[in-house]
């Protein structure tokens, strides 16, 4: 047993190993039984189901393991259900996928569970070098899982792309991270917490406060570092691009409030840290991220005629709204970011699936047009992708709307009234482009031949589930909005810990 | 016992019901959909009647209550109840409903199913709205109902149907976003005030909002309801949903819809931010005014029949805003008379056009002329819409239209005299609209052959014209359920005179309890809420007389 563990770590970390252990089992599977692809699929179904089983160990519990580098409270277990539910419906609607595609699964279901065991370490990290590495195997991950469609120009670019820009970001964060360790002498953010709630940050904390900005602000597809996002949503195979906005994006919030909030808690606005002698605050740089952010997004996604960078920048604006309920800063305004990415994992997740669905052996199915008259080809599909339109752009009963409600209500709460106000703005702005999708389902046929539509059940299952959760969280809230409240209070609300 | 404390939630999800039982009738069982539809919506009236009968007007102030728990982390709850005006909206909401589906049996031939179904989920929406007492349940409706109403123009309407039922879907989101940061608004204040996070209607209506606060949610507010009604100058997607909607949907539209906005007013703006309302008479009434003569000079000027009933409507429900904010109890009951009224009379203008246009074709007034002389029944029907519209006396139209008057004549005579000409202007259109299309030579030979009012068809105006001569004869019983609810907004609208309340209050067993105070506006006539078994002063034309 390593230095410093204790059984009770491993009781603890049991998710995660389950993920690592199913994750080989997967890798192995693949090499040798090379014919079943369908093994491979359920193996990775029922590595995702244990995992999920195995969160219950640590249901409620609010502690630190591994030597104080991962913990295993609320906030990480409300992250550890969405990644896994995520990549179950990522997995579910693969396997047609890349069948039409005509590539190997080979090791793809193995670099989602990858990606699925790194998310789960940034959401429970509260160490620097470990949230790090957590980013690093969920990054790495979806470098792969980018350029997966070999024979596919587009596929290549977009990983490439991906890659170089992914890397450079990571730099500029780890540049972050080291001037927070040089100004503090600790990785670990507790520590980092009461280190600088005593004094002063210099004129480095500024600096490193912007670099770590920068850093996150890449993964999470925020104005003006998302040039990268539409590219690489296009190009990325359509389930790997689900799992990308949705699981890639949360977990780098996840990343996120646990550096800031935790990390950096005196200086969550100005006057009450100081940097160089000045007040200084994270807020006001996530206030101008969030404004340009959803505006940029919404702009962009009106004029959009391919469906996956629609929903690449609409994905964009979403992260706007959710950096709302970061600027609140409050219990009120994570708890409203926490909801907002659950509920924008079923709807987004739900989008997707629709356009993996139109993807047949010639059509591409992911321009616009393409969805001509979906509503007399394939009517349940179509009032699927409307009740996903309808929660992306905030209209009750769907999910969106409690969503937006929280994060709306969380920054007016905390005195944020304009930048509601600009929210509001904008989710009307975005309800265009959401509706034109709406327009294009129930235009009338054109005519002319075209491949009909299969629905696998395993497709199908994923479209229930996610027309389920975007009514049912849109209808009965109220179990999430527990959960998230309990969770969003134990960030940062367990007691200070000293120097390692 | 069961079914009387159930009875919202029951007329509430009646049409859903039905909604989703035909979800599993097979789509080319057309005739077996069409029956259901029917049943539901007939059913869906019938169960709402004995709201009529049960409600108690000088009972409690909410009525068939129900309250659960809902989303309690934020204080939202399933909290229905009625009062008066709300009783009255939802009895005309079920009428309309069941008449718009009776009305489209032959018209719609295409998705046939979706369409039953559309228009069943859209009667929830439009009931839900009216019922919720919860502000984020009453959001939620208020929402529920756009995106039925958006397909039913865009998929079966005429015309650039698409182009309108965006717009019409777009003006009334935006707006309704922007209502949704005043309901937040009002929501956190509450909170500062008192500790407490509850989206209750009822307690807001009884918390002082600071009057800083009180301007911008109000103009919040505006904007969501303003839309709705809808006020020059947000009037615009009006004519165009009217106009490209099929018939039901205009009816609908028209009828029930349009009322969300003025019941929006009179439920939250007024109640809630008493002191801005006040502070905005002079914007509301000026915008109603403008609305008034503008839509009846527009209408005037419509070659279109069914854009000019558009237009007729965005002059009648400017002459309501403007009752409304007399703030005067008869011209607040004037206003509510009026809304019912509208919906009688607009709905059954916008199913006279139906009729015609599912034989013609076509909605030019040019093309018609002389129809009195081949639809005799039909003429006959529209002559008493056509008559209930303009105000003629012993029609209900002019039972709305004499207490409006009365209501604003009190408060500003100038504003009076000018919605009164442009009564004369509605007048106008409408008779001219009659002559041009019914009387005359039967010059057009298309017309020739045309079909008289078939049975159904018949079935679809009997309500309507029973309700308008009954009205129009005696709407006492109409005004006995309103006269409490009317009185508590307007106590409370006007509660800046707070001693004149007192008196009213303390005056309230006597039979004329008429209060004005000297610095009281003219025509503030305060009738408190007394309790049920005294008398108070009728909040219709007689409290007006006892003025001195």
């Amino acid at each position: 047993m390593p230095a410093g563990f204790t059984p009770r770590d491993f009781y603890y970390l049991l998710p995660e190993l389950v993920l690592t252990a199913g994750a080989c089992l997967v890798l192995v599977l693949d090499v040798v039984l090379p014919r079943s692809r369908r093994l491979l699929v359920w193996a990775a179904m029922g590595t995702l189901a244990a995992a999920a089983v195995s969160l219950l160990a640590v249901d409620g519990v609010n502690t630190t393991v591994a030597r104080d580098l991962l913990a295993i409270d609320g906030f990480a277990f409300f992250f550890k259900i969405l990644f896994l539910l995520a990549a179950a419906l990522t997995v579910a609607m693969s396997p047609g996928y890349l069948a039409v595609e005509g590539v190997r699964p080979g090791e793809y279901y193995f670099l989602i569970l990858c990606a699925t065991l790194g998310m789960m370490v940034m959401a429970g990290g509260i160490d620097l070098i470990t949230l790090f590495i957590g980013l690093e195997t969920m990054a790495v991950s979806f470098y792969v899982l980018t350029g997966y469609l070999r024979p596919n120009r587009r596929s290549n670019e977009a990983a490439i792309k991906y890659f170089v820009l992914g890397t450079f970001s990571m730099a500029i964060l780890i540049y972050g991270m080291s001037l927070l360790y040089g100004l503090t002498g600790t990785t670990h953010l507790r520590a980092i917490a009461t280190t600088l709630a005593a004094g002063d940050g210099g004129l480095m904390l500024p600096l490193a406060v912007l670099l770590l900005v920068a850093g996150i602000g890449f993964k999470i597809a925020a104005v003006p570092f998302h040039m990268w996002a539409p590219d690489v949503y296009e190009g990325a195979p359509s389930p790997v691009t689900a799992f990308l906005s949705v699981g890639s994006k949360a977990a780098s919030f996840a990343m996120l409030l646990r550096i800031f909030v935790e990390g950096l808690p005196a200086f969550r606005v100005d006057g009450v840290g100081t940097a160089w002698g000045t007040p200084f605050g994270w807020t006001a740089f996530f206030y101008v991220l969030a404004i340009l952010t959803m505006t940029v997004g919404n702009l962009a996604a009106l004029t959009q005629g391919n469906i996956k960078r629609m929903l690449a920048y609409s994905s964009i604006a979403h992260a706007g709204y959710v950096l709302i309920g970061i600027v609140a800063g409050t219990t009120r305004g994570v708890t409203a970011a926490l909801v907002y990415l659950m509920i924008y994992a079923f709807m987004q997740l739900g989008a997707f699936a629709v356009v993996v669905l139109m993807r047949r052996a010639d059509i591409a199915g992911d321009e616009l047009k393409d969805l001509t008259a979906l509503s007399t080809t394939h009517p349940g599909a179509a009032v699927a992708m409307l009740i996903f339109m309808l929660s992306l752009g905030g209209i009750p009963p769907t999910a969106g709307f409690m969503g937006k409600l929280w994060v709306f209500g969380a920054a007016i709460d905390a005195g944020y009234v304009w930048l509601a106000v600009i929210g509001v703005a904008n989710s009307a702005l975005s309800l265009y482009y959401y509706v034109r999708v709406v327009v294009f389902m129930w235009s009338p046929d054109p005519g002319g031949e075209s491949t009909p539509l299969r629905i696998s059940p395993a497709l199908a299952a994923v479209l229930i589930a996610a027309v389920a959760g975007t009514i049912g969280l849109g209808v009965y809230p109220r179990l999430l909005f527990d959960l998230a409240q309990a969770s969003a209070s134990t960030l940062g609300a367990v007691p200070a810990v000293g120097l390692r | 016992m069961m079914f009387r404390n159930h009875l919202l939630s029951i007329v509430l999800f009646t049409p859903l019901l039905g909604a989703l039982i035909l979800l599993f009738v097979p789509r080319q069982r057309e005739g077996a959909i069409r029956w259901l539809a029917n049943g539901f919506g007939l059913l869906g009236f019938v169960i709402s009647l004995p709201l009529w009968f049960w409600y108690q007007p000088f009972g409690e102030q909410w009525q068939f209550v129900e309250h659960a728990d809902w989303i309690p982390s934020i204080g939202a709850s399933y909290y229905l109840g009625i009062d008066g005006l709300s009783l009255l909206l939802i009895l005309l909401t079920t009428l309309i409903g069941a008449i718009a589906i009776l009305s489209s049996w032959s018209v719609i031939t295409e998705r046939v199913k979706e369409y039953y179904v559309v228009m069943l989920v859209l009667q929830t929406g439009m009931i839900g709205a009216f019922v919720s007492l919860d502000f984020l349940l009453f959001f939620l409706f208020w929402e529920v109902m756009l995106v039925p109403m958006y397909f039913l123009i865009g998929i079966w309407g005429g015309g650039r149907r698409l182009y309108s039922a965006i717009k019409f879907f777009l003006y009334t989101l935006v707006g309704s976003v922007v209502m949704l940061l005043g309901i937040l608004a009002v929501y956190f204040v509450y909170h500062a005030a008192t500790g407490e996070y509850t989206f209750d209607i009822t307690k807001f209506q009884q918390m002082d909002v600071p009057a800083a606060a009180q301007k911008w949610i109000f103009l919040a507010f505006f904007l969501g309801f303003a839309v709705k009604v809808p006020m020059f100058p947000l009037h615009t997607w009006l004519p165009d949903a009217h106009t490209d909607a099929p018939t039901a949907g205009s009816v609908i539209l028209a009828a029930v819809m349009l009322k969300m906005g003025t019941y929006g007013f009179i439920r939250f703006s007024l109640p809630i931010l008493p002191q801005a309302t006040h502070d905005f008479v002079p914007m509301m009434a000026v915008l109603s005014i403008i609305g008034v003569i503008y839509g009846a000079l527009v209408a005037l000027a419509q070659t279109d029949w069914k854009r000019l009933v558009a237009y007729s409507s965005v002059s009648h429900m400017a002459m309501m805003m403007l009752g409304m904010f007399s703030l005067t109890p008869v011209g607040l009951t004037g206003s509510i008379v009026q809304q019912l009224n509208h919906g009688i009379s607009t709905g059954a203008l916008f199913l006279i056009v139906g009729v015609v246009y599912e034989r013609r074709h076509t909605r030019e007034i040019s093309e018609y002329g002389g129809l009195s002389k081949i639809m005799p029944a039909f003429a006959a029907v529209f002559l008493v819409m056509t008559m209930s519209s303009i105000g003629l006396p012993a029609l209900n139209g002019f039972i709305g239209e004499i207490l409006i008057l009365q209501g604003v004549y009190v408060v500003n005579k100038v504003w009076a005299a000018v919605a009164a000409s442009g009564i004369v202007l509605g007048a106008a259109y409408m008779l001219w609209l009659f002559q041009r299309t019914m009387f005359g030579k039967v010059d057009n030979p298309a017309n020739a052959g045309l079909k008289d009012l078939n049975a159904r068809e018949i079935a679809t105006f009997v309500p309507l014209i029973a309700l308008a001569i009954w009205i129009g004869l005696y709407p006492t019983p109409i005004l006995r359920r309103l006269q409490s609810s009317v009185g508590r907004v307007v106590v409370r609208v006007n509660s800046v005179y707070g001693p004149a309340i007192a008196k009213a209050e303390a005056d309230c067993n006597r039979p004329s309890a008429a209060v004005q105070e000297p610095g009281m506006p003219a025509g503030l006539i305060v009738s408190a809420p007394c309790e049920s078994g005294t008398t108070t002063p009728a909040a219709g034309p007689t409290a007006g007389q006892d003025k001195r």
